[in-house]
């Protein structure tokens, strides 16, 4: 077996030093009614490298890969070229078989530019503290609403219909299992919502998205407000990050807790994971967030290094009383988008965001032209909502029937609701096409 | 380019210039060893490391909420980055160099193929939402790493979806709430115990989920106190947690007895996998009674550790615990796979959702890809390896080093600082004094339940030769340390690393988490200062 280096005799060797007679010696602890005399039974042996990766191409073949047909689906994962440089650094040994950095002298790589990384979510998001990374945007916006109830020592979360329907999910689940309120606000496709009658003196926390799941580009200033006098916070959601390149960063509408999903940067679909969450915060609340802090400070030279730090809020340090049970972040997530974003710069992160809002403009015309459709957005990023005057979910099947991956019907996000069944969300990228564009259009007509 | 060392932002505790420059360097490089600056110290306007297009003219639609200023990223060309990072890169040790027998954290060989795999157009690049007729691979990849899982494990079935091994607690730790529920019995059953040897995240997830952690004491061999544990159980009592094997890297002999005193209490079992690795193929925790068991994929099955995640946990759960996995759910229909989603029919009762999409399936791809090369026959050999360079390592030491325990360990080797008593050398110290030997550390300070914990994991992937150069550097710094005369060299390791030890009461005291153009002094230009 090629990873195994120990042969035989040093096997034998070994057992000689060790004073056992056989390795099964070593497992005499396991209860003789648990021990498998043999190998588990009713599965394959060992393969070679050649057939391993056979067996992959067989399934990959029985995928439609967005990279080789007109694609439109976004929905909290977006598909950007990724710069070959950004995948040859995350796949270097030293990154990207290394451990936590809990041994700093000799981790100072992952250490930087986590810091490094830090220091860009704070500018992007226009916070003033960010964490290493979160497990992904759904889960960090969880978390959130967790920090958010510790800080407030409230209960009593309110969360936006224009929230992601699964980050929606994620946080009903928990407030049942935690042991919070969570009011969930109906559906918003249209983006008319408004919460602010809605704060009050036992609100811990508003979660919005921006733009909204349904693409709408909404001003929450007015609603940071109302949270403050109402003694809550303002937890702003980004599912499409590279929409910062363009927009007012939520820190400047007067957020208080920022998650975003980062996937956009540095980061390929992978039908879903793993990602990288982004988190950020307010100075005065650092001690009460999640995950990871990687701070700055000097060696016994003086020289400037970096630690992992301010861990008394971790499960390894306080156990019951940690701030969360996390203890990973997202580490080589996080170094894909530190590389990319590094690479776009100011100049490149902002034309990657025209980039995107000018080809999303351009399908938002082209669709708005189709006789019977309608779309709903007056204002947007990359993404936008369409109805469309029939079930979307039968059109994106149609679509899908003629290799167009055509958008995703809202329906599947969220069943059972007669008000959404026509509507269709599209997305484009920089890496949208009038090529692609072409085809799309053709096929809505003759299915429509 | 001319950097100079020290840029510490205008720390207190930076050190005037006479310290500065220990080797003499007009860079402050030391051959190899390159001092790299921040990107934000490195930026120039005007340089951009990407090639993108003239985006085309059309009405601006932002609601007028244009950001109105900078971002503040710096700009760098392509050639820049790709020497910044890979000068960073080279100051991390790494599996690809050499032994890392970080104990609990299993840090074995990641194999190259596996990346290949997930790279592939059609399993990488392909999005959650899609069509589930056009992911039917993808779909089937998934099931086929669930159909391993639980046949290694003899467990009847498989949530996905959580993004790591103390996501997986948590999805265990709710669907045993979720069956307690279900039975009526959530609001009188509020306690959790686990062993004081446990994760910090077991107790962390108990307590989030309202229940009250009372933890069991150990015996003198290192395991749960049966006697203990049977006098804690009783209706109150909602699950205990255990780690098997134990973090002191011992297999609990008398777990089929604690399982079936949990089960008579009417409690379950949730068993923390972070150590399947030291059992795979030779034990079947379902044959032990658990009711649940995450597995962390990025230990037992090799996908990378990445300098701290992405990580995967899938959780196995029992029969009495498998109508509670969460969505999604992947269905096999006929010959077609399909998803279940939030609020499709099921046949059970799922307890929620915990993650967007469907899970990690970058980190499944390379599971997979790692067990389908071992196979049934090598995921055996694989339990077996490690445990006996784990017991190598013990018995090679046991004279000069202090075991905590008696007896065989299983794929970790655990000393307490007993034998560095009176030698003014702490386990810290002699940690730091291997990373100039060349080595990673082993895991310090943990288990709690242990004094000055040492613990050894080398797995299974590290050669016997290998091995014996570990063992004789750990002879020779042991025979250094007791000489008594050498503590002051001790405190003062590593001396070779790219950094001395670092000051961490500083970083907790006043964080700086963030660079700032204002940590430098108003008015000066760090390059220029450090240069002069």
């Amino acid at each position: 077996m090629r990873y195994l280096p120990l042969t035989d005799a040093d096997r034998r060797e070994m057992l000689s030093v060790i004073g056992a007679k056989s390795v099964d010696e070593l497992f005499r602890d396991v209860p003789e009614s648990a021990r498998l005399a043999a190998k588990v039974g009713g599965l394959p042996d060992h393969q070679g490298e050649l057939e391993v990766e056979r067996a992959f191409q067989g399934l990959a073949a029985k995928n439609l890969s967005p990279g080789t047909t007109p694609f439109f689906i976004g929905a909290g994962a977006y598909r950007h070229h990724v710069p070959a440089t950004v995948d040859y650094m995350i796949q270097r040994g030293e990154f990207l078989t290394s451990y936590t950095p809990y041994q700093p002298e000799i981790t100072q790589g992952t250490l930087q530019y986590l810091f490094e990384f830090q220091t860009q979510v704070t500018l992007l998001t226009g916070m003033e503290v960010a964490n290493a990374s979160m497990y992904d945007g759904s889960t960090g916006t969880t978390e959130a609403v967790l920090m958010a109830n510790r800080v407030t020592r409230r209960h009593k979360a309110l969360i936006s219909g224009g929230l992601h329907p699964q980050y929606r999910s994620i946080i009903e689940t928990t407030a049942k299992w935690e042991g919070f309120t969570a009011n969930f606000s109906k559906t918003d496709a249209e983006g008319l919502e408004d919460l602010i009658a809605s704060v009050d003196r036992e609100t811990s926390c508003v979660v919005v998205q921006n733009p909204s799941f349904f693409g709408h580009v909404r001003d929450f200033t007015k609603l940071a407000e109302a949270c403050h006098a109402a003694g809550a916070l303002l937890i702003v959601v980004v599912t499409e990050v590279v929409s910062l390149g363009l927009l007012m960063p939520p820190g400047e509408m007067g957020a208080d807790i920022v998650v975003c999903e980062g996937q956009s940067i540095g980061n390929g679909l992978g039908f879903g994971g793993p990602y990288v969450g982004l988190f950020a915060t307010r100075d005065k609340y650092m001690r009460q967030m999640p995950g990871r802090l990687v701070g700055e400070t000097v060696d016994a030279d003086g020289k400037r290094g970096f630690v992992l730090t301010l861990s008394t809020r971790e499960q390894h340090i306080r156990r019951e009383k940690a701030t969360s049970n996390i203890c990973t972040n997202a580490g080589l997530c996080a170094l894909a988008f530190t590389v990319h974003l590094t690479l776009l710069g100011e100049a490149g992160f902002t034309r990657l965001a025209e980039l995107n809002h000018g080809k999303a403009s351009q399908l938002a015309d082209r669709i708005a032209a189709l006789p019977g459709v309608t779309v709903l957005n007056d204002s947007f990023f990359n993404e936008f909502t369409v109805k469309l005057p029939k079930p979307a979910a039968e059109v994106v099947e149609a679509l899908a029937a003629k290799r167009i991956l055509g958008g995703l019907p809202v329906s599947r996000l969220i069943p059972n609701d007669p008000s959404v069944e026509n509507l269709l969300l599209l997305a484009a990228t920089e890496t949208a096409t009038d090529a692609g564009m072409d085809p799309l259009i053709a096929g809505l007509k003759e299915v429509l | 380019m001319v950097q100079s060392i020290d840029r510490s932002q205008g720390r207190a505790g930076s050190v005037s210039a006479g310290s500065v420059n220990t080797y003499g360097t007009y860079t402050g490089n030391r051959a190899l060893q390159l001092e790299e600056p921040l990107i934000f110290e490195m930026g120039q306007a005007g340089r951009c490391g990407v090639d993108l297009p003239e985006p085309p003219k059309m009405k601006e639609r932002l609601n007028g909420l244009r950001r109105k200023g900078e971002v503040g990223l710096p700009g760098l060309s392509e050639p820049q980055v790709v020497q910044h990072y890979t000068r960073l890169s080279q100051k991390n040790y790494a599996i690809d160099m050499g032994v890392y027998p970080l104990g609990s954290c299993t840090m074995k060989h990641n194999p190259r193929i596996n990346e290949k795999v997930a790279r592939l157009a059609g399993i990488g690049d392909l999005h959650p939402l899609q069509p589930v007729s056009t992911v039917q691979g993808a779909l089937e990849l998934i099931d086929s790493l669930a159909h391993w899982l639980k046949t290694l494990t003899g467990m009847p079935a498989v949530a996905m979806s959580p993004a790591a091994g103390a996501h997986g607690e948590m999805c265990g730790m709710m669907a045993i709430a979720a069956a307690l529920e279900a039975k009526g019995e959530r609001a009188k059953r509020k306690t959790v115990l686990a062993p004081e040897s446990a994760h910090g995240t077991n107790p962390a997830t108990a307590a989030a989920l309202g229940f009250v952690v009372k933890p069991i004491p150990a015996n003198a061999r290192g395991r749960v106190d049966l006697a203990a544990l049977k006098a804690a159980l009783g209706p109150d009592v909602a699950a205990i947690m255990l780690t098997n094997p134990n973090t002191c890297g011992l297999f609990e002999s008398e777990i089929v007895e604690i399982s079936k005193a949990v089960h008579e209490a009417g409690a379950y079992f949730y068993c923390d996998g972070a150590n399947f690795n030291a059992i795979v193929g030779r034990v079947r925790p379902g044959d032990l009674g658990i009711d649940c068991m995450h597995i962390n994929l990025h230990k037992t099955f090799s996908t990378p550790h990445g300098g701290g995640g992405p990580g995967a946990g899938p959780v196995v759960l029992s029969a009495a615990l498998a109508p509670y996995a969460p969505y999604p759910w992947i269905v096999k229909d006929g010959d077609k796979w399909r998803v279940a989603e939030d609020g499709a029919k099921v046949d059970g009762m799922p307890l929620g959702r915990l993650k967007a999409f469907h899970g990690q399936m970058g980190m499944f791809t390379r599971a997979l890809a790692y067990i389908m090369s071992h196979g049934a026959d090598g995921l055996r050999q694989v339990a077996e390896d490690a445990v006996l360079n784990a017991n190598y390592v013990m018995a090679a030491l046991k004279d000069v080093m202090s075991p905590a325990f008696e007896g065989p360990c299983m794929h970790e080797a655990l000393f307490d600082d007993s034998f560095l008593k009176d030698t003014g050398v702490s386990t810290l110290d002699f940690a730091k004094a291997m990373i100039d030997e060349g080595y990673h550390p082993m895991t310090m300070y943990f288990p709690l339940v242990v004094h000055g914990a040492m613990l050894i994991e080398p797995t299974e992937t590290v050669a016997k030769e290998d091995l014996d150069q570990f063992i004789g550097a750990l002879r020779s710094l042991t025979a250094k340390a007791k000489t008594g005369t050498a503590a002051d060299d001790f405190k003062a390791a590593p001396l070779y690393a790219p950094r001395r030890r670092l000051d961490e009461t500083l970083a907790a005291r006043k964080p700086i988490l963030r660079w700032k153009p204002s940590n430098n002094p108003p008015g000066t230009d760090p390059l220029k200062q450090a240069a002069e």
